[in-house]
């Protein structure tokens, strides 16, 4: 009883940890990618006894700031909702990544742990729906400022992000149809399969065009440039006018937790998830007939050191896009959304159904 | 548009290509710096208060009074300066000098650096060569407008900015000025 309970406990705690410390070091990763792509060096002036550590205290630092500064509510604003609301934001980003295996189920003393904050078998539709309602926070927060540019900024964040989500929900029914399943660690065990004997089955292999809609369709969920246009923190007045201190730093942290919630989904749906090439759970198995064994914790900690890398690398790409791309326009977002996504999200959904038909028959 | 242009997705990916050219490449030159190997750094970044780019010998800093072989300044208090100062941050006190020869000397010379636009024309006006400003200090500043406030003495302390425009004299720290 008390193992299941510490069990659970160290699953939940370790996906947390993994998205917490990875949320918080998205700031120094933003900081420090920005400034080698810019020609500059970046952040690195925050030091703890003289050491600087390339700039790693200042997210450090950065929280103690947030913490320290004076927390300002506006007269007209709604006291309950206005402080409700980033709490909403964060708390939805944070659970979502639950359900995302980060490895195969580990054998340890005779039991089965599946290496996942919870075991659901909709685990697809649960990401997606923690997501969805983090809209509420953003809309709380744009409505309960009394700022009408916050409410506007409010609605602006909530049309996006429903289009968005759309078009990131048609966009994995493809994959739903190639692998057959909902849960997400059915989802990577299928991707372990080989396509032709040779290559693994990821996602991206088996569903190109559903990669890019559901890649695209993410980045629009984070609210990141280049799909800023609800916060617009510089320039156009974002549903995040009125925070200040930590409230705020909450929101930022919002959007840096789910570009780690959608790093996580691309990797589980489409990057093999914690699945290694040619990796079984006896060892490596080659298509050539070589075979090496690896004791099974070798094999469990290679499958979690896959995973967190190809996250890793996906949340490089995802900051590469941010500091590459320029902001679109409202209604060139809105068009991409409805007019681009959506309807290339049902044309893959009927590629993907001939092309099922034709090889399984 | 082309049909082409209006998925984005070539031009996307070629700037991501730019984009990540640039962090690869910047990357490999900070490693090989790191490595102790010549060659340029990742980044045009000059660290500041640590390193400094060299300064024009042209470039005008903060005044000083330039001395005569006794020490005493060179100013025979004309008010030139005072006069043609277009932001009237000078402000002199004349005085008797005791060398008959010389006519006047500054009794007071206090110049309100929160004022000054740093125009040079003081230095253009003065026929002594009294003021230059050739210090190569740029980083003094104040809590407060009285602390702004460089009197005789302290401009009379500095000496010329040696070669690349380097400061050879500390920063003068005026007496009411507290932190």
């Amino acid at each position: 009883m008390m193992a299941d309970l510490g069990i659970a406990f160290g699953r939940v705690a370790f996906v947390m940890l993994f998205v917490l410390n990875l949320g918080g070091l998205l700031t120094w990763v933003e900081r420090k990618q920005s400034a080698i792509m810019q020609d500059r060096i970046g952040a690195n002036r925050a030091s703890i006894l003289g050491f600087r550590f390339f700039g790693l205290f200042h997210p450090l630092a950065d929280a103690i700031k947030m913490l320290t500064k004076e927390d300002f509510r506006p007269a007209r604003a709604d006291r309950f909702l206005f402080t409700l609301a980033p709490f909403v934001s964060v708390f939805f980003a944070l659970v979502a990544f639950a359900s995302i295996p980060f490895g195969d189920t580990l054998r340890i003393a005779g039991r089965a742990i599946p290496l996942q904050a919870v075991t659901l078998n909709v685990g697809v539709l649960y990401v997606f729906a923690m997501l969805s309602l983090g809209v509420y926070g953003v809309m709380m927060a744009g409505w309960a400022s009394g700022n009408n540019y916050a409410l506007i900024g409010g609605q602006r964040a909530a049309a996006l992000m429903i289009s968005a989500e759309i078009a990131i929900g048609a966009s994995i029914i493809g994959v739903v149809m190639v692998y057959g399943s909902l849960n997400l660690m059915d989802i990577v065990r299928g991707q372990g399969q080989l396509l032709w004997g040779v290559l693994p089955k990821w996602g991206i292999l088996t569903q190109p065009l559903a990669f890019i809609l559901f890649l695209t369709a993410g980045i629009a969920a984070t609210k990141r440039i280049p799909f800023d246009m609800p916060e617009g923190e510089s320039e156009i007045i974002g549903y995040f006018v009125e925070y200040s201190g930590m409230k705020f730093g909450m929101f930022a942290m919002a959007d840096f937790l789910e570009t780690v919630v959608i790093a996580g989904m691309t990797t589980s749906l489409f990057l093999g998830g914690w699945q290694v090439p040619y990796l079984e759970a006896s060892g490596f198995v080659f298509p050539w007939g070589a075979a090496v064994a690896l004791p099974h914790g070798v094999v469990a900690l290679l499958q979690v050191g896959a995973f967190v890398i190809k996250v890793c690398a996906m949340i490089f790409f995802l900051m590469l896009i941010r500091w590459t791309l320029p902001r679109f326009r409202y209604d060139q977002a809105m068009r991409l959304g409805w007019l681009g996504l959506f309807p290339l999200s049902i044309l893959n959904v009927v590629l993907t159904g001939l092309a099922l038909l034709a090889t399984r028959g | 548009m082309r049909l082409g242009q209006r998925f984005y997705l070539r031009e996307v990916l070629s700037g991501l290509g730019l984009t990540a050219a640039h962090f690869f490449g910047n990357m490999g030159r900070h490693l090989a710096r790191a490595l102790g190997r010549p060659g340029p750094g990742g980044a045009v970044t000059i660290q500041y208060p640590e390193e400094r780019r060299p300064y024009s010998p042209r470039l005008r800093s903060l005044h000083r009074l330039v001395r005569r072989e006794d020490g005493s300044p060179r100013c025979v208090a004309c008010m030139m300066c005072e006069t043609v100062c277009p932001a009237h941050c000078i402000y002199i006190v004349a005085d008797e000098h005791p060398n008959p020869e010389i006519e006047k000397v500054p009794a007071r010379f206090d110049i309100d650096l929160g004022k000054c636009v740093f125009c040079g024309y003081c230095v253009e006006a003065c026929p002594e060569d009294a003021i230059r400003m050739d210090t190569g200090i740029l980083e003094f500043s104040s809590y407060s407008r009285g602390g702004m406030i460089y009197t005789k003495e302290m401009l009379l302390a500095l000496e010329p900015a040696g070669p690349g425009g380097v400061p050879t004299s500390p920063v003068p720290i005026p007496a009411d000025r507290t932190v």
